[in-house]
């Protein structure tokens, strides 16, 4: 099978500091990749690079047979590459069915209409009010976003992200500060995914990552150090020293 | 699920959203309501002032066209005149020029040119952001304005266009000396622009502007382009202010080169701050006042009345940070989440 996205010697320095050093990455329709590694490693940077957001130095992210190094971010995201962000991004005065009638709507490509509101329409608000049932948020729907908790607002951005249809999903720390309780609902959507949708999972949470994850790769330094299976992870010596360096060095400056 | 549950979900949702679609309906219908109350209000207290309340109707116009750029997309901008003088000339030329005296056509070419001036204005603001985007308004103001004085064989330069001429409004209702028709032109122009800026604002292009405003960066994620957003929004402000600036040239059947001032364009800023951004009521209400404030005290006090509205302004600001109608929308919200606690106990 050919890869969904490819991502070749991807590059990225701030300044004299290296975030991003020659990462290569392909993923196959139907994977679930977790990417782990201590903090400040590059992992963000690595979803703010392919989706866009920030201009590589180098290298290049492919999605199908087309080469997207230079599509604006939106364009990518019409081409089915949809992230979601690890601190929430939300707009504070609208609701969670405005939030994922949008989604729906930009995906059809009816965002533009310039009258008419999905909020009464019957169709656009079946899809809608499904998708925020499948992660507790029915009830809360016409709620504004500054009314709800934080982790609602992270179930409701991984609902926004699935209202796109993506083709690949890369989703940064989606279970971060959402409360132990709701996280079985994040598993939940997460499973139930459509099996040919590619996932990358940014995840702190290792229990979360062995549940989800059929292939972790692992970051450190700007560097993949680690790719396989998630059973040989905490084998793998360069894995250990990697997250070891990182405590050893926090102790170092404490 | 059982099918029982699923119909009573379905039963459930359809009746919220009957519930949301009255509520929108019953503030427009309000809205509606409230500018005919006011404009028969004006026409019965003020008959021989309606040429002020003219004026009034297509300043309300341009600052409507400002609450959409400024208010709704977070675009700032000291230029928004340029759209408004844009219109008021097209719509001035079409007559005294090319013999084109059908108000309703001076007035759609008076919304065509400002839509036009509205897209040229965004390629060259929607380039910057902040400060510099404001500098850029600025500077397209003069450029306007200049460009205006200087092909004074259309415009008349700084004596101002004269020599329009109109035909009867519907080849029924002449445009009198007392400014009848040409008021009744205008709210009549108001209210439909009101009615289709409302449904703007709440279709899933006005949300999507919203969002720009708060997080662009949320807007690309979700697949749109916040620029191209932007520049749509700005041909809409365009036809919006140039349908002001047309009623302006209509109503006077003068154009003058401060129709196209960076003044202008400043004073319907104020007046939106004044009143309340993002809410089209909001700047309806400050227009209405400030304009009202400065045909009276100016009366009054000629000398002091920048004093007086320069001290309004600051008070709004200070202790209204909303405006005028945003402070009482939030004020009514209060009182009436207050009255549903007490309700419940
Ligand atoms: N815009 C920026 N300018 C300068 N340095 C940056 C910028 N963004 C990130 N960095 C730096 O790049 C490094 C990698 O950051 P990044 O956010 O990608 O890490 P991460 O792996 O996502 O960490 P975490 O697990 O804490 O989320 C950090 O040292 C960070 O300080
Ligand atoms: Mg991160």
């Amino acid at each position: 099978m050919s890869a969904v996205f490819e991502v070749l010697n991807l590059k990225k320095a701030f300044g004299g500091l290296v975030v991003t050093n020659d990462v290569s990455l392909s993923m196959q329709p139907g994977d679930r990749v977790a990417l782990i590694g201590p903090n400040g490693a590059g992992k963000t940077t690595f979803v703010n690079l392919v989706t866009g957001a920030l201009r590589p130095s180098s290298g290049e992210v492919q999605l199908g047979n087309e080469t997207i190094t230079k599509t604006s971010p939106a364009g990518r995201v019409q081409r089915g590459l949809v992230r979601s962000f690890q601190v929430t991004r939300l707009f504070q005065d609208m609701t969670p069915a405005e939030h994922v009638g949008l989604a729906v709507l930009q995906r059809t490509g009816k965002s533009g209409r310039l009258a008419g509101n999905f909020l009464t329409r019957a169709d656009v608000m079946q899809e809608v009010i499904e998708l925020l049932e499948k992660l507790g948020l029915a009830s809360l729907a016409h709620r504004k976003v500054r009314e709800i908790a934080y982790g609602q607002q992270r179930l409701l951005e991984l609902a926004i992200a699935l209202a796109l249809k993506p083709r690949v999903l890369l989703l940064d720390e989606p279970a971060a500060g959402v409360p132990q309780s709701d996280t079985g609902r994040i598993e939940e959507a997460l499973a139930d995914l459509p099996p040919d949708l590619a996932v990358l999972m940014i995840e702190h949470d290792m229990d979360l990552v062995f549940r989800f994850a059929r292939r972790v790769v692992v970051l450190a330094a700007g560097t993949v150090i680690f790719d396989g299976l998630p059973s040989d992870v905490t084998k793998d010596a360069r894995v250990r020293e990697a997250y070891l360096g990182s405590y050893a060095n926090a102790s170092h400056h404490a | 699920m059982s099918a029982d549950l699923k119909v009573n979900k379905a039963a459930d949702n359809a009746a919220k959203t009957e519930r949301l679609r009255a509520g929108f309906i019953q503030r427009d219908l309000i809205g509606f309501a409230v500018i005919v109350i006011v404009a028969a209000l004006g026409y019965v207290l003020f008959p021989d002032n309606l040429a002020l309340l003219t004026r009034i109707l297509a300043i309300a116009l341009l600052v409507l066209s400002l609450d959409l750029v400024t208010g709704y997309c977070g675009v700032a901008t000291l230029g928004q005149a340029a759209l408004y003088g844009s219109g008021a000339y097209a719509a001035g030329i079409l007559s005294a020029h090319y013999g084109v005296t059908d108000p309703l056509v001076m007035t759609l070419g008076g919304i065509l040119a400002g839509a036009v001036a509205g897209l040229l204005c965004s390629i060259v603001m929607l380039r910057a952001h902040g400060l510099p985007q404001l500098v850029l308004s600025i500077a397209l103001v003069y450029l306007f304005h200049e460009f205006a004085n200087k092909a004074s064989s259309w415009t008349g330069g700084s004596d101002g266009l004269s020599g329009i001429t109109l035909d009867p409004l519907f080849g029924i209702f002449e445009f009198d000396l007392f400014g009848h028709t040409a008021y009744f032109f205008g709210v009549a122009l108001l209210l439909l622009t009101f009615i289709l800026l409302r449904a703007l604002v709440r279709s899933p292009f006005g949300m999507l502007c919203r969002g720009i405003k708060e997080d662009p960066v949320r807007v690309r994620a979700l697949g749109a382009s916040p620029h191209r957003a932007l520049v749509k929004m700005y041909v809409i402000s365009g036809a919006v202010a140039g349908a002001g600036g047309a009623l302006s040239a209509v109503s006077t059947q003068v154009v003058a080169l401060d129709s196209l001032s960076f003044t202008q364009s400043a004073e319907a800023l104020v007046m939106l701050v004044l009143g309340g951004t993002g809410s089209l009521f909001g700047g309806l209400l400050g227009t209405v006042i400030f304009m009202l404030f400065e045909d009276f005290v100016s009366a009054a006090n000629p000398f002091h009345w920048l004093t007086m509205v320069g001290a309004l302004l600051i008070a709004v600001v200070l202790f209204a940070p909303k405006g005028l109608y945003g402070t009482m929308e939030s004020a009514y919200a209060r009182i009436r989440k207050r009255h549903d606690g007490e309700a419940r106990e």
